[in-house]
């Protein structure tokens, strides 16, 4: 058991300051561990929001000496303790008070995207036929838990706050997760790049490093999405190609 | 497109809470990268000393212009070079890989944090306000990456046969310190162009439904594991190919001598 200090960031859209607590750490314990605790015994109006504490509802995400993460899964043997822990609010959004943040500007973009359009039923039943390994790649993208800790690393909202331009990382997995899906006749080509910004991805590859559930996103997914908008819009001799086959 | 109504914090440029070195990383890829361009554009000014024995130069290959037999088209400089401009037959060629490395996506977002800034780094502050991002005029270029790819893939091959003829020795075929590393050179470069996202693209990525071709899935599934090390092998190829002109230059000046292993 040891005696960590923490710098935890209290306040609202108005006005707040770091302020530090000194909590006991003991083994095993995450950082949502100490921050129950610290909510418990010495601040109990602190904010935070929090749910299965099991990696898997993405409420608890914040920023973790600097770095956005998830509470729940960041375990204290994992941080250097010689220095106060600094735990804040994810930066991308409008805060709400203390350690929670205001995401729904993610579920109103979510509601852009053009839904899931599935061709023509395989079987009489109105039933489809589908291979593994032709699920394979959407797949992955299935496992994203919206925790939005790539939305909140990406820089293209983080420091540019294009909000209104550019749709992030978890929506051009979205995106990529329908428009792999080889049931899936719709087309969001022109959309990616005319309203949902896929241009201004510049590929740091931040939003893959920060994810809890190590979707490879900007590889498998945004790469991917950027190859076929130029299919589409950015390759004259392909077309050309396309028109004589 | 929703947009949030209430105005957010701009970080200052360099402003983050990460205790680390992340500083370290783009320094890093900065001074890798600027090592490289110096080098290669020192060795392409040159235009002497590309070549030793059977060994040619990967920043000269394929030589169009210059002394047999290494030449595809004899003494250079051709009639159309301006002949105010210093000629080097390696101008003729090092846009290709050049292009191909500078429009990768890899090192698109490796020169971005380092050179620009833009990051400098994951959550930390940039020192500029506007960001155009590859959406318009200049970058919106890259999107000419998969042509580079296309010629650096031929370049492969040309790079595979300057292995071969590095076996040809005055008398008899053989194997020199100079064949291993032009071999070496051409299956990093091999592993790093056949890796690359556009080609995954081009052999199957571009198809939702790829079990109806065994042999398209099988290509993207070896071409996606070279992806997965595109990075390392970006690196490992930047590498090896400015050592293997440096050791061509070293035996054609004479100061190395290629050593002969049987």
């Amino acid at each position: 058991m040891s005696e960590v200090t923490f710098q935890i960031w209290r306040g609202d859209r108005n006005q707040g300051a770091f302020q530090e607590y000194k909590a006991e750490v003991t083994e095993g314990m995450v950082v949502l561990d100490v921050v129950h605790k610290i909510q418990a015994e010495q601040a109990n109006d602190m904010a935070v929001r929090w749910n299965c504490k099991a990696g898997k509802c993405g409420s608890c995400s914040a920023e973790i000496n600097g770095m956005p993460k998830l509470m729940c899964m960041t375990r204290m043997n994992t941080l250097p303790v010689d220095k106060p822990i600094v735990i804040e609010p994810m930066k991308t959004f409008p805060l709400i008070r203390d350690l929670v943040t205001d995401v729904s500007w993610n579920f109103e973009v979510k509601k852009t995207i053009k839904k899931f359009k599935p061709r023509k039923a395989d079987a009489p039943d109105g039933t489809w036929r589908v291979q593994q390994a032709d699920v394979d790649r959407p797949q992955e993208f299935r496992k994203c838990i919206e925790c939005f800790l790539c939305q909140d690393v990406c820089h293209v909202l983080r420091d540019h706050h294009m909000h209104s331009e550019f749709i992030g990382p978890r929506f051009l997995v979205y995106t990529a997760a329908l428009e792999m899906n080889p049931l899936d006749t719709e087309d969001r080509l022109k959309d990616l790049k005319d309203q949902h910004g896929i241009g201004l991805c510049n590929i740091t590859k931040c939003c893959t490093k920060v994810c809890p559930e190590h979707i490879t996103i900007t590889d498998n997914a945004i790469i991917p999405l950027k190859e076929r908008v130029v299919d589409e819009f950015f390759d004259p001799l392909g077309g050309l190609f396309k028109m004589f086959r | 497109m929703p947009h949030i109504d209430v105005p957010l914090k701009r970080g200052r440029f360099g402003e983050t809470s990460r205790p680390d070195n992340w500083w370290i990383q783009p320094l890093v890829v900065f001074l890798g990268f600027s090592a490289f361009i110096c080098y290669s554009t020192w060795a392409a000014l040159q235009g002497n000393n590309y070549a030793s024995g059977p060994l040619l130069s990967p920043f000269y290959s394929p030589l169009l212009y210059g002394p047999e037999p290494y030449a595809w088209f004899g003494g250079g400089p051709p009639s159309w070079f301006p002949s105010f401009l210093p000629f080097s037959s390696a101008f003729l060629i090092l846009w290709i890989p050049g292009g191909f490395r500078f429009t990768c996506y890899y090192y698109r977002g490796a020169y971005y944090k380092a050179f620009w800034q833009d990051p400098p780094n994951c959550a930390v502050g940039e020192p500029r306000k506007k960001y155009w991002g590859e959406r318009t005029f200049p970058l919106i270029i890259q999107n000419v990456h998969r042509y580079f790819m296309y010629l650096a893939v031929a370049f492969i091959f040309l790079l595979g046969h300057d292995a071969w003829e590095a076996t040809k020795f005055e008398n008899g075929r053989g194997v020199s310190v100079g064949t291993l590393v032009l071999t070496l050179n051409t299956v990093l470069l091999g592993c790093y162009t056949f890796g690359c996202h556009s080609f995954r693209h081009l052999v199957g990525g571009m198809k939702d439904i790829l079990s109806a071709s065994p042999v398209r899935k099988k290509a993207y599934d070896c071409v996606g594991c070279l992806n997965t090390r595109h990075m390392r092998f970006a690196w490992f190829s930047l590498f090896c190919v400015g050592f293997s002109d440096l050791y061509v230059r070293m035996c054609a000046m004479g100061i190395w001598t290629d050593y002969r292993i049987f």
